[in-house]
């Protein structure tokens, strides 16, 4: 399946970001080969606001299955949501640690906002 | 007949004062005018001029609304809405209202043309009349950021028989570039401190921009330093009026009274004041 991690840089062993909206990257990875597919630059990470639907419609547009990420806020969940995107969260360390919790299947699935609207721009 | 707007880049300097106090000393001189509050997300002058409220009506912005049988779900309205107010999600389309400024363009470019627009609630316009003033507000509803709308609809309330003056919100954004910018002549209150020198500064900057002729009003003129009236010095930016610290002044202002109703000196600095302008404006013209 094609994974989402929200990421500070490019590739696997790029650190985590803990935002979802306002990451700089997401790492694509193909979950059964274990491989990068691609780093997706995040346009809309410095957007003045709808930063977490944005990031959704990317997803959304890629035909991406699942997230895994640290917070994310109420839009971007119902907007995860709308695009039948399962939601993780728990990222730690780089892309490749996390990747690796997601196939021990130790990560929690996420229904409902973490934080609230606007905390990516705090960080 | 001449459009005063009265701005300032800090707040707390006296715009509504001013505005107020100018409003009722031209209403002596016998000049037609009209007070349009456009300070809508904390509008005040009421307070002071104690108006009648005859007109009361609804300000909305339209916002779309998708028919998701004729969306093809092409994400073009997300592609051209320049406030990530839509995020087409698969075969769902998310509409952010809070993010739309209402322009329209998501419904104009739609191939399917399957969004029609509604009008979103910010406020509330008033209006009314006190012995011969005109007088007009808009009362932004709590939480709401999209206030340039409102301010414009208040703006509409006015006319062009009377002499306008137009109370900004403070600052240097959105919502003060629709408050002044078809203005003639812009009265930027200032106080001479740093934190006044500053803000006068950005604001100078902005009506500069907006190529509209300005003229400073120095309020609490006694307090502080001489930075201000040497900044306007510097950049030949005309002292309009001076206004001294009062206590009587803050005295009336606390019972919601304006000075010049009590004081005849505060009636001749505000006939100054507008002789001043006018002078200005008339030189600004013949250029």
């Amino acid at each position: 399946m094609k994974l989402a991690v929200c990421a500070k840089g490019e590739g696997l062993n790029a650190e985590v970001d803990q935002r979802f909206g306002r990451c700089p990257f997401f790492v694509i990875v193909d979950t059964e080969k274990g491989e990068v597919i691609e780093s997706l630059s995040n346009e809309n990470a410095q957007a003045a606001g709808g930063a977490g639907p944005q990031a959704a419609q990317l997803l959304a547009g890629r035909n991406i299955e699942a997230v895994v990420l640290g917070n994310v806020g109420p839009n971007a969940i119902e907007a995860l949501k709308a695009a039948r995107v399962k939601v993780y969260s728990g990222v730690t360390g780089t892309v490749e640690d996390t990747l690796k919790k997601f196939l021990e299947g130790s990560l929690k699935l996420v229904a409902e906002a973490t934080v609230s609207s606007h905390s990516g721009m705090r960080k | 007949m001449l459009n005063l707007a009265i701005a300032s880049g800090k707040g707390g300097t006296g715009k509504t004062t001013i505005a107020v106090n100018l409003a009722l000393t031209l209403e002596k001189e016998s000049t037609p005018v009209q007070l349009l509050d456009c300070d809508v997300e904390e509008p005040n002058a009421y307070l002071f001029l104690k108006p009648e409220f005859t007109h009361k009506q609804s300000v909305g912005i339209p916002v779309p609304s998708i028919d998701l049988d004729k969306c093809s779900f092409c994400g073009h309205c997300a592609e051209v809405c320049a406030f990530n107010a839509l995020a087409v999600l698969k075969d769902n389309v998310m509409i952010l209202s809070e993010l739309c400024h209402g322009c329209g363009s998501c419904a104009y470019l739609c191939p399917e043309k399957a969004i029609t627009e509604n009008d979103r609630p910010i406020g509330i316009v008033e209006s009314g009349t006190v012995n011969r003033i005109f007088f007009a507000h808009g009362v932004l509803n709590p939480g709401e950021a999209m206030s340039p709308p409102l301010i414009n609809a208040v703006k509409e309330l006015g006319s062009s028989d009377a002499l306008k003056i137009i109370d900004a919100p403070p600052g240097t954004s959105c919502p003060v570039v629709a408050a002044i910018s078809d203005s003639d002549f812009c009265l930027l209150v200032t106080e001479p401190t740093p934190f006044g020198l500053n803000d006068l500064d950005l604001a100078y900057q902005m009506v500069s921009r907006l190529g509209i002729s300005a003229g400073v009003v120095i309020n609490r003129s006694d307090i502080g330093d001489s930075e201000v009236e040497d900044y306007c010095l510097k950049n030949k930016l005309p002292i309009v009026q001076k206004i001294p610290w009062h206590l009587e002044v803050a005295r009336y202002y606390a019972r919601g009274e304006p000075a010049v109703k009590h004081l005849p000196e505060w009636q001749l600095l505000f006939k100054e004041l507008y002789e001043n302008i006018l002078s200005l404006w008339e030189g600004a013209v013949r250029k």
